[in-house]
């Protein structure tokens, strides 16, 4: 029996969205084609872009299709960089962020990008006075609405409002708040006006029962940014290329269902995840809860544990059937200790000490058995092997 | 499984005989390069996912365990410093010694494992004093010199299916008809941490440049040079010496001494060394019960053995060899055969020469 607690890294594919995928596969034309294949197809489309428009409350025309969180975050960091004001130079930069994220603003840099760096709380949580006080002229800020590793939610509407004030563009990263966190533009950019403020927030499919390969950009109006693909004027200029009326039209119907489930999946989620939790800290004394203990993603357990080398816990808890996270692996597959646990304020040595529980879904009290039956002896055994570093 | 074809048919056998084998990668490197390149046979991404692929092939788990910093502490900290010391280290050695039959055997052990199963030609027989350690049926592909530094609890949890296999061509024609990709992969020669093979330039990035001095054994300055870690006893190339010899023979390396960072030289003759001595020693099984026995001795992967007497005490091993050894260079192991059979192995401190200065 196999049992999967890793939702946050990609969660199963909801039956309705390939339905949907399957009927709009079996379409042909191009939705930029002007005959009536091609307007069957763009029908379709436009159809899902105002359905996704009506569950994040912004309007169709502020919906951006992509491949996926890491494309939507490269158009929106790399777009309003190249739009930036001139004369503006920095670029505000949690450290907790995700690698998609850390990595692009890591390239804006080598183009002369000023990094303003904002120390996360010891719960991975952003201030939002901290936020605040490095936005003073910068070019752009970026955030995350729930952090992918620790699970931890930030208060989106203080940090775009605080953008908004002091005159600078924010995108939001809110690929792990999806589907758990309410989530509405119009709400959360206010009354900003002009091309400041929450302008760009980014979306994946996958985390929510659609498709790899299909995300979004909620890209204000007024915002002023670039194209990362050149080569056609489709979605206002922003996105080049033939549109994905496949990968749309399961994206509007898993995102319908995952926001029409929310509230009573996620209080379902947090009680399997607080007996999860609850249920190992009993066998494992030294296992600690990271991130915050309440404000954080209903499915998400961080766990530290002491000692442990996790790519050990993590082979242990496989071979037991149990599939769970260290966090980002590199190319080679290798775990990487955890840059959110280290911007907690923790060593690297807990850094590698680290499993991320994530439930979604299809989960059930069964998964949370099965951690909680495998758990205590995979961490005594991962705690004698060796470590990278030699203790 | 480093990605080469020698590994993924170790575990293709071990597979086969009916063992619950798990595919493991070593990361040795943080920053290993992406793509392949000449002879170096791993720690690319592509190694990692050659490996990758044979373990699905064999339909095996399959992960990549990270010792990149054990690996940097004991294997490259000490190919540095035993430079430094003026020593001549052999890395793949200290890898088999701290990484891959100490490091990653431990976390194995832990974690519920028998044995470490590696693609290495040598055999282990069960002899009567224990387990015992001997060449590979090809000689021409034999490694029991590198886990010479094997000790009686390593071998005792240790797997080498190749041994007794009589060719590599037989195990790239093994790993053909399996549908292995790796079949007709290049085997792997250079040091894997030293990217492009270029020894020298690696270590004078790490340790940088000081100007010295090249001196004849009787002690007459014959040329300068940048930094004495930089050469290896027997090496002739390099040496770039202005005033020639008093006999027109070329020189050689004869000695490095790190602390005046002086490179001695001298003719090919004086390489000869009648006898060599180390107290960092290791026994591949049952130690010897005489504390004096006759053996052969081995000083690198591809030397040939030379029968030797060997006396063994207190502090350390001393080995005669029946003929001179040429080109021993202190840090260099010496492996003590007898027969196919690995004794063990020792350390090279130091060395006497076989003549005399003024001979």
């Amino acid at each position: 029996m196999r049992h999967y607690l890793d939702h946050a890294a990609t969660t199963p594919l909801r039956p309705e969205a390939r339905d949907a995928w399957l009927v709009a596969s079996e379409m042909v034309g191009n939705a930029s084609s002007t005959h009536g294949a091609g307007q069957d197809a763009r029908r379709l489309l436009e159809e899902s872009r105002e359905r996704v428009a009506a569950v994040l409350d912004a309007d169709p025309i502020e919906i951006v299709f992509t491949s996926g969180g890491t494309e939507s975050i490269n158009l929106a960091l790399q777009g309003l960089w190249h739009a930036r004001p001139a004369g503006t130079t920095a670029v505000v930069l949690p450290d907790a962020e995700h690698h998609a994220t850390m990595d692009t603003v890591a390239a804006l840099v080598e183009e002369g990008a000023r990094l303003r760096q904002v120390h996360v709380t010891p719960e991975a949580r952003i201030l939002p006075e901290q936020f605040a006080a490095q936005l003073p002229d910068a070019a752009l800020a970026t955030a995350l609405a729930a952090n992918n590793e620790a699970g931890t939610i930030n208060d989106t509407g203080s940090l775009a409002a605080a953008a908004a004030g002091a005159g600078v563009p924010l995108h939001i990263d809110a690929v792990a708040a999806l589907g758990h966190v309410p989530l509405s533009f119009r709400a959360l950019r206010g009354d900003a006006a002009g091309g400041v403020g929450l302008v760009a927030m980014s979306f994946a499919g996958h985390k929510i029962g659609a498709p790899v390969g299909v995300g979004v950009l909620v890209t204000a109006r007024s915002a002023k940014l670039t194209a990362l693909l050149r080569g056609g004027a489709q979605q206002r200029g922003l996105r080049a290329g033939t549109q994905d009326i496949a990968g749309a039209s399961a994206f509007a119907v898993a995102l319908e269902l995952a926001e029409s489930e929310r509230e009573h999946e996620a209080a379902r989620l947090r009680a399997l995840r607080d007996r999860l939790v609850a249920g190992v800290r009993a066998v494992v004394p030294a296992a600690e809860l990271l991130g915050d203990p309440t404000e954080r993603l209903p499915g998400n357990a961080h766990v530290l544990f002491p000692g442990a080398v996790g790519e050990s816990l993590l082979f242990l808890l496989d071979v037991a059937g149990v599939a769970a996270s260290t966090g980002s692996a590199c190319q080679a597959g290798v775990a990487e200790p955890s840059h959110v646990v280290m911007a907690m304020g923790r060593s690297e040595r807990d850094a590698r000490s680290v499993l991320r529980f994530s439930l979604g879904r299809t989960s059930t009290d069964a998964d949370v058995d099965a951690v909680i039956g495998a758990i205590a002896d995979a961490y005594v055994r991962a705690s004698g092997a060796g470590t990278a570093a030699r203790s | 499984m480093s990605g080469g074809v020698d590994s993924a048919v170790a575990a293709a056998r071990a597979v086969e005989a009916g063992h619950d084998v798990v595919g493991v990668h070593l990361a040795l490197s943080r920053a290993g390069g992406t793509l392949r390149t000449g002879s170096r046979g791993c720690c690319t991404i592509e190694d990692a996912l050659d490996a990758r692929r044979a373990a699905d092939m064999l339909g095996i788990p399959f992960y990549v365990w990270d010792f990149s910093e054990r690996f940097r502490d004991d294997v490259i900290q000490d190919f540095i410093s035993e430079y430094q010391a003026g020593r001549t280290p052999n890395p793949c050695m200290r890898c088999n010694e701290k990484i891959k039959f100490a490091a990653l055997l431990e976390r194995a052990i832990e974690l519920g494992f028998d044995a470490v199963c590696t693609g290495h030609y040598a055999t282990l027989i069960d002899g009567d004093g224990g387990l015992e350690l001997h060449r590979a049926s090809d000689n021409a592909k034999d490694q029991s010199y590198v886990l010479g530094v094997l000790t009686a609890e390593q071998l005792a949890h240790t797997y080498f299916p190749l041994g007794t296999t009589p060719s590599k061509a037989i195990v790239r024609a093994e790993a053909e008809a399996r549908g292995l990709s790796v079949a007709q992969k290049p085997d792997s020669h250079d040091i894997c941490f030293i990217p492009d093979g270029d020894t020298r330039g690696w270590l004078a990035e790490k340790v940088g440049t000081a100007t010295g001095e090249i001196v004849d054994r009787s002690g007459d300055v014959v040329g300068s040079h940048e930094g004495a870690h930089a050469f290896t006893v027997g090496q002739r190339r390099g040496l770039k010496l202005g005033v020639p010899a008093a006999d027109g023979k070329p020189r050689f390396v004869l000695e490095v001494r790190p602390i005046s960072n002086t490179v001695v030289v001298g003719p090919k003759e004086a390489l000869a060394i009648a006898e060599i001595a180390g107290a960092r020693f290791s026994w591949a099984g049952a130690a010897p019960t005489a504390s004096s026995f006759d053996c052969h001795v081995q000083i690198r992967a591809h030397a040939e053995p030379v029968a030797a007497h060997a006396e063994v005490s207190d502090v350390g091993v001393r080995v005669v060899p029946e003929v001179p050894l040429d080109g021993v260079a202190p840090g260099q192991t010496a492996v003590l055969y007898v027969g196919t059979r690995v004794l063990g192995q020792f350390t090279i401190d130091t060395t006497v020469s076989a003549v005399p200065v003024g001979a």
